[in-house]
């Protein structure tokens, strides 16, 4: 079901709970079906002795992917016509992580009404992970 | 730098909607995707980036025979190829995607990639930084525009610090 422009207001939420404990499973998947293979996602010996961080972390792209359903959740199936993010914090294994979407317009463009919404993913600490825009065809 | 073709393939979208945790049948389910008004599966929105698969020289994936800058029991010395060296680090800085319609499992995109914008800026903590955009284009087999990706890559002078 996709969203009504008729039932849609301005400034409505709609959030899911992406994660309660990331797992560096979950990350090595990812790895394996986007093709990622970069070792500061999985590989702990490289990342902490050469690249110095303090453990692995997730693809930005997981936490996009991730997020991503939250708005295809609230949008419904194949609207979508637009979902950028910019990646503002690491994610860590372990993170819980909650994505909101929030309406900024409902409009309409050639007779297509159209939602944009502000999508925000935070972790456990209240800190933003991703921050973005995406837009969706919705029903009248 | 991008693949050039990049088929679609049910198995690959189930796998990748698993990796990022979505269980909407709409991704792996055909029976129960035939009822739903895109009327097949399609793909997640983000699936597109997995078109890496399909790059021969995708520099982030070990290739065979070669040398690998992940550690086996210890590091390799390897220099990493494009995370930077001397302890600088590449890192996706952001991603926009732009769709025009669904895929469907069994066609094959065709990918046209090109650089956009480079800028600077100076960062908080991570030294000075640099962002280039890459914009790539998937069409179908009828040369129709299917999705737009704009990756925002930032190149370090040191190692990001987070809190």
């Amino acid at each position: 079901m996709a969203l009504q422009a008729s039932k849609v207001q301005v400034g409505d939420t709609y959030t899911q709970k992406l994660t309660e404990d990331l797992s560096r499973t979950q990350i090595v998947q990812y790895a394996g079906a986007s093709g990622d293979y970069n070792p500061l996602h999985s590989d702990e010996i490289f990342t902490t002795k050469v690249a110095k961080y303090p453990t692995v972390f997730a693809h930005g792209m997981l936490t996009m992917g991730m997020t991503g359903r939250m708005v295809t959740d609230f949008v419904g199936d194949g609207r979508l016509t637009a979902y950028g993010v910019r990646f503002t914090r690491q994610v860590w294994p372990g993170d819980a992580l909650t994505a909101t979407a929030k309406v900024d317009a409902v409009r309409e463009e050639d007779g297509q009404s159209l939602v944009d919404l502000s999508v925000t993913t935070v972790n456990q600490d209240g800190d933003v992970v991703v921050m973005g825009k995406a837009t969706a065809k919705i029903d009248p | 730098m991008a693949a050039e073709k990049f088929p679609i393939e049910a198995g690959h979208i189930m796998m990748f909607a698993r990796a990022v945790g979505d269980p909407n049948p709409i991704y792996h389910d055909a029976d129960a995707a035939a009822d739903t008004e895109p009327g097949n599966v399609i793909a997640p929105p983000t699936f597109y980036q997995a078109s890496a698969q399909y790059d021969p020289d995708y520099f982030l994936r070990p290739k065979i025979g070669e040398p690998w800058f992940g550690s086996g029991k210890e590091p390799t010395g390897v220099p990493p190829t494009r995370t930077g060296g001397d302890g600088g680090t590449g890192l996706h800085a952001e991603q926009r995607f732009e769709y025009f319609r669904h895929v469907n499992p069994g066609e094959t995109l065709t990918l046209k990639a090109r650089p956009g914008k480079t800028w600077e800026r100076q960062g908080k903590r991570g030294g000075k930084l640099t962002f280039s955009e890459n914009i790539v284009e998937y069409f179908d087999e009828s040369g129709e525009l299917v999705v737009r990706a704009t990756g925002v890559g930032v190149r370090t002078e040191k190692v990001v610090e987070s809190d």
